[in-house]
């Protein structure tokens, strides 16, 4: 009898204790995401500016942009009801500022190298003009990547996003072998996180933080757009490149204009890219007529090693020399 | 069991290969083994620092492990081919090999798929195959395909290996006695009455002709894991077909090859005749020649139409300073040269067919670098990339040392089983004189 009594006290005393750990924990965490704005002098963090520049602030002056999972995992499968995102990208304006790739590194907590976001110098034929042709993920209608998942991992939402679960994904990187658009990107090694992002837990709509072993890509940003907000590389674009919008709305804005899709397409003759593959992409380019820019002013300012990866279109003679 | 007197003479002639571990079995062991050790401390590297210590990057994002893991599924969908049409036609000059082709089977349906795996970024995930699979995928066909054909593989080898477990506990062998306990074990009390008799030939018949068509269906998705992408290149109807050719010429060069190692390291020449090595030289230029066609008109259809994309990989493969070169070599020594050395009486000989077709398979293993390695480094959408090792995908160490991991386990095991079994089956076997008599007298036999 005793015993049973002593057996039934202890394991009260536990459930009661695990609850009181529970809560605590439970606190602790919303707790320490709140502080560690404040608190402390936390170290200091390497950021960059808007100016792509690398600055050392302590990161108790950030004001700390919260990459919470908003919505739980399987909201973030169906995504957001009644939208179906577009983009359109104005080759006539891009000039390679490059503002959007380092806006977007930002945003994603993303290392230099890593280019969700690029810009590539195209040259459809030997006399045909280079343009300048920022490229994000197209989130396909018919998307190659997803279809040959093996675990679901990556996935079509109804708002037309295609989103990868950093949780779930095996890396067999197959679906960088099927994506037509060399989207994707893998996390080869462990990658390099900072304080503020290491804890947070990792959702969909966000891929924050990244996952060793694990593909990523561009997502459209559906955090933003959950609260009303344009991507960033939408936003930090000097020259209105991008209209990022909804189709079901027919409306699009580069930030400061906004204007109607089915006109705006059709006034600028829009088209996908690599149409004939049948992936039916949600990007439209409007073709390079009549540029504001020579394509020059996005070539002559450049560091020198990405000035590299297009000199074999913008100086060919020296590349043979 | 009984044995009639020559299969006693089999098992007597073969007592010592599986009763004693000779000095060069030790060898062999151990050398294999050190390797196999390399292997794991370069895959404990690509745990703990993740795949950059491999040459995959994002656009060449699957490399040697893809191209070994391809070799070695091929070499056992081709087994499995093999013993299962040895077996249903009951060829009287392929029982001696058919256990040679089972083994091969076995143990390359084993060491492929850890090449796959090694392709995988988490090893910590895999589970999730199971769990969230996707119908739709190619990877997910292929998952259930091979462990389809890994149960059906290791059972056909069991079933053929009941008869023979039977008489090695029967034989008082001289061998410890663990081993006679699992003799004992494996042969799960057979001793020969009809109904065991009739059961267990109805079994082996039912599983080989499931096995070819098995073969058939997963080496077909294994093809169609770069024939249903949108890639130059992979993106082809004649991709399954392709595979499944490709898969039994090389299978049949590494069954000449390890016939012709174990003729030699056991003295078998009784078994492993002339013939046996004409025969499957035969077979192998005939697959050489539809493997040369299936080639030529998947590079001539490209060529011709030159779609700019198509282009770009055709001419990455006959450009010499890429890989001209290889594609030559591939093509000369994997197509030109077994047919030659077969076709040519003078060199219609063991020693010429084994080294042809020992050639043969390194040249496949560079063919299907050549499918995998050029397509992915033309991708749509220019590179632009200042990483050289982004652009161009070059080996590392630990992949190398991998890849040789990967053959020596493939070797390893040849070299144990061979000390478990008898290469050549005992039960199996029949009289070739006897069977020469009886065919001389066809009335007998009251037709």
């Amino acid at each position: 009898m005793k015993q049973d009594e002593m057996n039934d006290k202890s394991r009260r005393n536990f459930l009661k204790n695990t609850a009181i750990a529970a809560v605590a924990a439970t606190a602790c965490g919303s707790l320490a995401c709140s502080c560690s704005s404040k608190k402390e002098s936390a170290g200091k963090v390497k950021l960059l500016s808007p100016d792509g520049e690398i600055v050392e602030i302590d990161s108790a002056y950030l004001n700390h942009q919260e990459h919470m999972a908003i919505v739980s995992k399987l909201e973030a499968r169906e995504g957001i009801a009644g939208k179906k995102f577009v983009m359109v990208v104005d080759l006539a304006l891009c000039k390679n500022a490059r503002k959007c790739i380092t806006a977007c590194q930002k945003w994603h907590y993303r290392p230099e190298e890593t280019e969700w976001l690029t810009v590539k110098l195209m040259k459809d034929s030997e006399k045909a003009a280079p343009y300048w042709f920022p490229k994000q993920c197209f989130h396909c209608d018919n998307p190659p990547c997803v279809k040959v998942c093996p675990v679901d991992a990556t996935y079509k939402r109804q708002d037309g996003l295609v989103l990868i679960d950093n949780e779930r994904c095996i890396g067999c990187k197959f679906c960088m072998a099927a994506c037509p658009y060399s989207t994707r990107v893998f996390n080869w090694d462990e990658p390099e996180l900072t304080v503020d992002i290491r804890n947070l837990v990792s959702n969909p709509e966000t891929n924050i933080p990244a996952k060793v072993g694990t593909v990523e890509k561009c997502d459209f940003c559906p955090d933003r757009a959950r609260e009303g907000l344009l991507p960033p590389c939408v936003e930090a674009c000097p020259n209105g490149v991008f209209y990022f919008g909804d189709e079901n709305e027919d409306t699009v804005t580069n930030g400061s204009e906004t204007v109607s899709f089915s006109q705006l397409i059709k006034d600028r003759a829009a088209y996908r890219f690599l149409e004939e593959l049948g992936t039916k992409p949600r990007v439209y380019y409007l073709p390079p007529k009549d540029r504001q820019f020579p394509v020059e002013r996005g070539y002559e300012d450049l560091d020198s090693n990405i000035k590299e990866r297009f000199k074999y279109i913008m100086e060919p003679d020296q590349k043979k020399s | 069991m009984e044995l009639n007197s020559y299969q006693q003479e089999a098992l007597n002639y073969q007592r010592p290969n599986i009763e004693k571990f000779g000095k060069r079995n030790w060898f062999f062991a151990i050398f294999f083994g050190l390797w196999v050790l390399a292997g794991l401390y370069a895959l404990y590297l690509q745990i703990a620092k993740g795949h950059g210590v491999t040459g995959m990057r994002d656009n060449v994002v699957w490399g040697l492990f893809i191209v070994n893991f391809i070799f070695f599924i091929g070499l056992s969908y081709a087994g499995a081919i093999i013993a299962g049409v040895l077996h249903l036609l009951n060829v009287p000059w392929g029982k001696p090999i058919v256990r040679l082709a089972q083994m091969m089977t076995v143990i390359s349906v084993i060491v492929g798929p850890v090449f796959i795996l090694l392709c995988v970024g988490r090893f910590d995930r895999l589970w999730h195959l199971f769990v969230y699979p996707r119908i739709q995928s190619p990877m997910t066909w292929d998952v259930m395909a091979v462990v389809t054909f890994l149960v059906g593989a290791v059972l056909l080898l069991y079933l053929a290996l009941v008869k023979d477990f039977a008489v090695y506990r029967d034989a008082k062998l001289n061998v410890p006695k663990w081993r006679q306990k699992l003799y004992a074990f494996f042969a799960n009390g057979y001793r020969g009455g009809a109904s065991q008799k009739k059961h267990l030939i109805v079994s082996q018949n039912l599983l080989s002709i499931i096995m070819i068509p098995l073969s058939i269906v997963v080496a077909s998705i294994l093809s169609w894991i770069f024939g249903m992408t949108l890639r130059p290149g992979w993106h082809s109807t004649i991709f399954g077909p392709y595979f499944v050719l490709g898969a039994l010429f090389s299978g049949i060069g590494v069954l000449i090859v390890a016939m012709w190692v174990y003729r030699r390291m056991y003295k078998l020449e009784k078994y492993f005749t002339d013939k046996h090595f004409i025969n499957l030289g035969y077979i192998m230029m005939i697959l050489a020649a539809g493997y040369g066609y299936f080639t030529f008109s998947e590079y001539f259809t490209s060529w011709f139409g030159s779609e700019k994309w198509d282009n770009d990989v055709i001419h990455k493969l006959f450009s010499l300073s890429e890989y001209g070169w290889w594609t030559l070599f591939a093509n000369v020594a994997g197509i030109v040269l077994p047919i030659l050395i077969v076709a040519i009486p003078a060199t219609r000989k063991p020693k010429w067919i084994t080294l042809s077709a020992f050639i043969m398979v390194f040249a496949l293993w560079v063919k299907r670098y050549l499918i995998i390695v050029p397509t992915l480094e033309t991708p749509a959408i220019p590179m632009q990339d200042t990483r050289m090792e982004y652009v161009k995908y070059s080996a590392t160490w630990p992949e190398w040392v991998l890849t040789f991991a990967g053959i020596a386990t493939f070797l390893l095991f040849f070299t144990l089983i061979s000390k478990f079994v008898t290469v050549v089956p005992i039960t199996g076997l029949e009289d070739p004189n006897a069977i020469k008599q009886q065919e001389s007298a066809p009335a007998k036999t009251g037709m």
